[in-house]
């Protein structure tokens, strides 16, 4: 009664080297491409429901931003924007890895399956290092909001009539948007490095092609989002003074 | 001509020739056979099971809701906040625990797979995750509705949600996250099944209108629920830490949670509405013996209200700061969205006319939701008028008008939609003197309780208020007597269907003589649905009148 994946407790897949068997078939499909394409598709659907998710919050983004442009970039100013630059290329070297690593899965090669993936998690790691020390600096200038933020004196120099609630806001966003987006990326990294393991393993009845596509159609994912919050949290001041 | 309504769509042998292979019911009997179970149609009866549990706590809080308005002072329940309490967990667990998964996460689950002739869902395991997430968010929900209680309302506004009730809203808001989770996965479940798992030769237009339907809910949920949960994330975040994000003393506006919440709960209301419009397409041509009229416009019209339906939202807000321009066009858009709905009310009694209808229950149900949703759909367009919505706005004239779509609309075709796959689902007739007995004390509780509520809303009645005018006692004692027969109406139902499961299986395979896939194998199916993959060369609903005569006199389908 297995549906969907294989188990390496099945005596016929233990202890061997099996990547050119084709993968088991779950016996709700007829063939292994109904099931891939199946997989794939589902993947796609929820990664919608993600952009819903995002979008959410975004559109909120864009609605306070819209009210309130001049606090939101004077906020925006404490961002450390290179930092945020190098974690973009960081990303994106990410999503370079995680194609070669579903490139190799069909070609099954498990050796560059398992190297790639697991570059794939370094990078992600990386990511989450550098917003550590990010986050760990905007505790220390009181900008998390909720554990002692206080508007910096300079700030409220320059412009002494703004919404202080509003200042805050940018912050809340910040710390929601780029927080999700790092649930996202733990998850993510999870997701990768348990492929990794499976794959070095041999635990997959072909090389795990599918599962490793929809890991990578996700991955890329959180590195699409990461590419629309960088410009938008950090590059406001950059875009509002031109 | 005569043969065309007894002829089955296409070859499939009698169950009767595979005696070896047992029924999905007979599977397997011990416990864990149930909660381990992939099979799309052993979940759909765990749905069944939690959201009748779930049907009835919510009815109870209605009861009392109603008790205590049956006299103008409060006094059966201790104060006002109690009366708050009542009707937010009425709301909550209708909305979020019975409507949104109702026909979907039951009749859904069960009839998709089989409508289209596959195995199962494309994600057994996905679909059975659901279920244990909507375990967890309802079993969440309760003990924090009845054991804590939330004084919100269903809909959460800010800035009384966030920085004033002193009530468990976090919890609450957790739950219905979790629900949300279920539901978008039973949505991706559904479409990716529709896409990639038809039958050979079934076309998208030789497709069920209720799986049409049914792809159109699963658009809406996977497309909507995400935003609710945002909004319901943010609430709670705001809530925990005290920052601003929609009170306006911190710099945030709860205008923006209204539209959050809407921009999903509008559309949610079409996850309700359209599974039970699913349900109409299928039993209307069965019982009146004629081919669906319009098909191809009743299948479009699923969709464009799935489309309409997301941009309308605004209606909510005419009263609530929205500029004025706004909300003409979001109230020319919700005139829209009536187009659609029309369109399928139209095709529906068409195909009717000239028809043999015969009045079993399932089509007692179907007429109550076509004469009921109408009365619903008519009255939201004088709420999605602005000049009128101003005078219907907060009162009970929105109750009446929700509840003639939710309840007089949705639970009517749920239980229409029940009553004819009953057969199938259990193997089991049940007794049809009863079934057309409960339908019409359905019919009449519900117009009495929800009709008075047109009126008080009219004359000016707020809703969500637990002392009244004396002035309004009449009518609520009306609206109150209806309920309690409405409560019969429910409870008979439960009652003559567990009884009928003391009986051996007496269904035959096609007790309504119904075109459908799900028809052509036995009742209860078997494990995996067909024996044989079914190959499909005609369209959905190949009924006609001459047929039915044949029928109803002396012959048999090819399989009783
Ligand atoms: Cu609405």
């Amino acid at each position: 009664m297995e549906t969907l994946t294989p188990r390496s407790s099945n005596p016929a897949h233990v202890g061997r080297s099996n990547y050119d068997e084709e993968p088991i078939l779950g016996v709700q499909f007829d063939d292994v491409e109904q099931q891939h394409e199946s997989s794939i598709m589902g993947m796609w659907l929820f990664l919608s429901t993600e952009i819903m998710f995002f979008g959410g919050l975004i559109g909120a983004y864009t609605i306070y931003r819209f009210m309130s442009p001049g606090e939101f970039a004077l906020a925006s100013h404490h961002q450390n924007v290179p930092l945020g630059a190098f974690n973009t290329v960081v990303l994106l070297a990410s999503s370079l890895t995680m194609a070669l690593g579903v490139r190799a899965a069909q070609l099954h090669d498990h050796r560059a399956i398992v190297r790639w993936l697991i570059l794939t998690a370094i990078f992600g790691t990386m990511f989450l290092g550098v917003k550590a020390i990010e986050y760990t600096t905007d505790y220390r200038e009181h900008l998390i909001p909720a554990m002692g933020f206080q508007v910096p004196a300079e700030d409220l120099e320059k412009m002494p009539d703004m919404n202080v609630g509003r200042y805050q806001m940018y912050y809340v966003l910040y710390f929601f948007m780029t927080g999700l987006h790092a649930i996202h990326l733990i998850i993510g990294i999870g997701l990768v490095l348990v492929m990794a393991y499976l794959s070095w393993r041999h635990w997959f009845s072909g090389a795990g092609e599918t599962q490793i596509d929809v890991t990578g159609l996700y991955w890329h994912f959180i590195d699409i989002v990461w590419v629309f919050l960088y410009p938008l949290l950090y590059l406001i001041s950059a875009h509002a003074s031109s | 001509m005569s043969t065309i309504a007894v002829e089955p769509r296409q070859a499939i042998q009698p169950p009767d020739d595979h005696p070896e292979e047992v029924s999905y019911l007979a599977a397997g009997h011990t416990v864990r056979s149930w909660l381990l179970t992939v099979d799309h149609k052993r979940i759909a009866l765990l749905y069944l099971v939690s959201i009748t549990v779930m049907f009835f706590i919510g009815g109870f809080a209605a009861v009392i809701m109603r008790l205590e308005l049956a006299t103008p002072q409060g006094d059966v329940l201790w104060s006002a906040d109690g009366y708050n309490r009542a009707f937010t967990l009425h709301g909550i667990v209708m909305i979020f625990f019975f409507l949104v998964p109702s026909i979907p996460a039951t009749l859904g689950n069960f009839l998709i797979p089989m409508m289209i002739g596959a195995k199962d869902l494309a994600f057994p395991r996905i679909n059975l995750l659901s279920w244990y997430l909507y375990i967890m968010a309802g079993a969440l929900a309760l003990v924090v509705l009845i054991f804590g209680g939330v004084d919100t309302g269903w809909t959460f506004y800010t800035p009384f949600s966030t920085m004033f009730s002193n009530t468990m809203v976090v919890p609450a808001a957790m739950a219905g996250f979790i629900a949300g989770f279920s539901s978008i996965l039973t949505g991706l479940n559904f479409i990716v099944t529709v896409h990639t798992m038809r039958a050979p030769g079934l076309t998208w237009f030789r497709l069920p209108l209720f799986v049409w339907s049914m792809y159109a809910t699963s658009l809406v949920v996977i497309l909507g629920t995400p935003v609710l949960a945002i909004a319901l994330a943010l609430i709670s975040v705001e809530r925990l830490f005290h920052v601003g994000i929609f009170d306006p003393a911190l710099g945030g506006d709860p205008v923006l949670f209204q539209h959050l919440f809407w921009f999903y709960s509008h559309p949610a209301v079409y996850i309700m509405i359209l599974p039970s419009m699913a349900v109409m397409s299928e039993i209307i041509p069965c019982f009146a013996r004629r081919p669906i009229f319009g098909y191809r416009m009743i299948a479009y019209s699923s969709i464009a209200i799935a489309a309409i339906g997301f941009i309308v939202w605004g209606h909510h807000m005419f009263v609530s700061s929205q500029s004025m321009y706004a909300g003409m066009v979001f109230s020319m858009l919700s005139f829209l969205v009536a187009i659609p709905s029309a369109i399928k009310a139209f095709n529906w009694t068409l195909t009717m006319y000239k028809g043999s209808v015969r009045l079993e229950t399932p089509m007692l149900y179907a007429l109550g939701f076509i004469g009921l949703f109408t009365i619903g759909g008519l009255t939201g367009l004088m709420l999605s008028t602005m000049s009128t919505d101003m005078h219907f706005h907060d009162t009970y004239f929105v109750v009446a008008h929700f509840h003639y779509i939710m309840v007089g609309g949705a639970v009517m075709g749920y239980l229409g939609g029940i009553h004819f796959w009953w057969p199938k689902m259990s193997g089991r007739m049940y007794n049809e003197l009863l079934g057309k007995l409960s339908a019409l004390t359905v019919f009449i509780g519900f117009n009495l309780t929800f009709f008075p509520q047109f009126v008080l809303g009219n004359l000016g009645m707020p809703r969500r208020y637990y002392e009244y005018v004396s002035e309004f006692q009449f009518l609520n004692v009306m609206s109150s007597a209806g309920a309690s027969i409405l409560a019969v109406g429910y409870i008979l139902p439960l009652f003559y269907m567990l009884l009928s499961l003391r009986n051996p299986p007496n269904a035959p395979a096609n007790p309504w003589r119904a075109t459908g896939l799900e028809w052509q194998t036995a009742s209860p199916p078997p494990t995996h649905n067909f024996h044989k993959t079914p190959v499909v060369t005609r369209g959905p609903y190949e009924y006609s009148p001459e047929g039915a005569e044949a029928i109803d006199g002396n012959l048999n389908t090819a399989f009783e």
